[in-house]
């Protein structure tokens, strides 16, 4: 038998939702797991990513560690997919790209009401440092596949990667193509 | 001699009507071909592009340009399609489209024609720019961040309610759609939720309150059925009733 695909996935600046939605694949991800072997994922909790064949990266990029994490994946996996509408355009994370960061780090943690007395804005150096906006991942590294959706459904993500393990360019039906 | 008059449609005949334009002739033929500032019920813009095809091989707007006997008319051609494709990817990092958050989605013609295109990604470094929504008037909200500058609902204010209630104000990448009113803001004009301007918008602009997602994903006008199909339907039976 031919050596598995190996996979690797990560969630940046998203929800976990493209991650629910990968999973919603349902019992095909035992097809899937014949073909495939999980390297840094969520799903495995291995903390960093191999050489692979292919990176998903759910999330678009809101701090610096995401920056790491996202070159990390660029530089290890052949074939590189945006799942997802924060990885693709940087979704609802980027809807604070309006706004001052400073002005959001006041609100949120100094002056909004509520707040424990002396709240101050964390500045713990084990955390990641915020950027001034939320940017799309290509915006970042070369990506070669998106897969829009908010999040994309089992099947839109089930069509997409078997018809790139079977060396076809993915191709979604309207009715697996959506932005929301 | 033949008794009507054609053209001919990426190898189709497409028979008109003296005095129609090439994409009047082809959506009552049921043949659709892409456009966002283009409404049936208005004069011509021209402004969006996203109609142009190519006329005896040289490119020109099909919603500006008049029927004429024997003109052969490419649209779906690749080099045309890549062009579409780039304008829309163009219009979606100049504003800012977030399609979950929208309540158009799913009836959009921008997100329609990128789904009809097969858009999977804005390609271009998006540009955020800040754009405060007016939530002033008691019935309709306007979101600037997705007015793809079409004109329709300042052709439509003018036109038809006679109110001139919108206009575009700005030259280049700075321009943008205006309200006519010292303030600036909805509340303070005449508009009214009845007005013709309250219905034309092709994307999420101008929004009646308080009915936001009243209609169910898989239900809404472009769910099951591509934008390009709804429209080649609707104009063609509206041409035969
Ligand atoms: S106007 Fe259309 S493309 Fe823009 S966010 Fe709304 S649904 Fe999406
Ligand atoms: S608000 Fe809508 S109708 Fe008016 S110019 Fe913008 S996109 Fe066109
Ligand atoms: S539809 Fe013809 S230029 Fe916009």
């Amino acid at each position: 038998m031919a050596a598995k695909l190996k996979v690797a996935t990560t969630s940046l600046a998203g929800c976990f939702g493209c991650h629910m939605s990968i999973l919603d694949i349902d019992e095909r991800i035992l097809q899937l797991v014949e073909i495939i072997e999980f390297d840094r994922s969520p799903l495995t909790d291995i903390k960093h990513c191999g050489p692979c064949d292919i990176g998903i990266i759910e999330g678009g990029v809101c701090n610096a560690e995401n920056v790491h994490v996202l070159r990390e994946f660029r530089a290890n996996c052949k074939i590189l997919i945006a799942l997802g509408a924060c990885a693709v355009n940087g979704g609802l994370p980027a809807q604070r790209n309006h706004l001052d960061l400073r002005d959001i780090l006041e609100e949120v943690y100094h002056t909004s009401p509520g707040l424990a007395l002396g709240s101050q804005i964390p500045n713990d150096p084990e955390l990641p440092l915020p950027l001034n906006k939320v940017h799309p991942i290509h915006e970042v590294v070369k990506v070669d596949y998106f897969l829009p959706g908010c999040p994309p459904s089992g099947d839109a993500i089930w069509k997409f990667l078997t018809d790139l393990i079977a060396g076809r360019t993915p191709h979604l039906a309207h009715e697996m193509m959506h932005y929301d | 001699m033949s008794e009507k008059k054609t053209f001919t449609l990426d190898g189709d005949d497409v028979a008109f009507e003296p005095g129609q334009t090439i994409i009047q002739a082809a959506l009552a033929a049921g043949k659709y071909i892409p456009h966002l500032c283009y409404h049936p019920e208005f004069k011509p813009h021209g402004s969006c592009k996203l109609c142009t095809v190519k006329i005896n091989g040289r490119p020109a707007a099909s919603c500006t340009t008049a029927a004429q006997p024997g003109l052969s008319v490419e649209s779906e051609i690749p080099e045309i399609q890549d062009q579409r494709r780039t304008m829309v990817q163009m219009l979606l990092v100049e504003g800012n489209h977030f399609c979950p958050s929208c309540e158009k989605s799913g009836n959009c013609m921008l997100q329609g024609l990128a789904y009809d295109l097969g858009i999977m990604s804005p390609h271009f470094p998006q540009i955020f720019p800040t754009r405060p929504l007016d939530a002033s008037h008691a019935d309709v909200f306007l979101d600037f961040d997705r007015c793809i500058l079409c004109e329709l609902c300042v052709r439509a204010s003018t036109e038809v309610d006679h109110k001139g209630v919108f206009a575009l104000s700005g030259r280049g990448i700075n321009k943008h759609l205006i309200v006519n009113a010292e303030s600036g803001k909805l509340a303070d004009t005449d508009f009214a939720l009845t007005d013709k301007a309250a219905q034309v918008c092709p994307v999420g602009v101008i929004l009646k309150k308080r009915v936001g997602f009243a209609v169910p994903i898989g239900k809404r006008r472009f769910d099951a059925t591509p934008m390009s199909v709804v429209i080649a339907e609707e104009s063609k039976t509206k041409e035969t009733v």
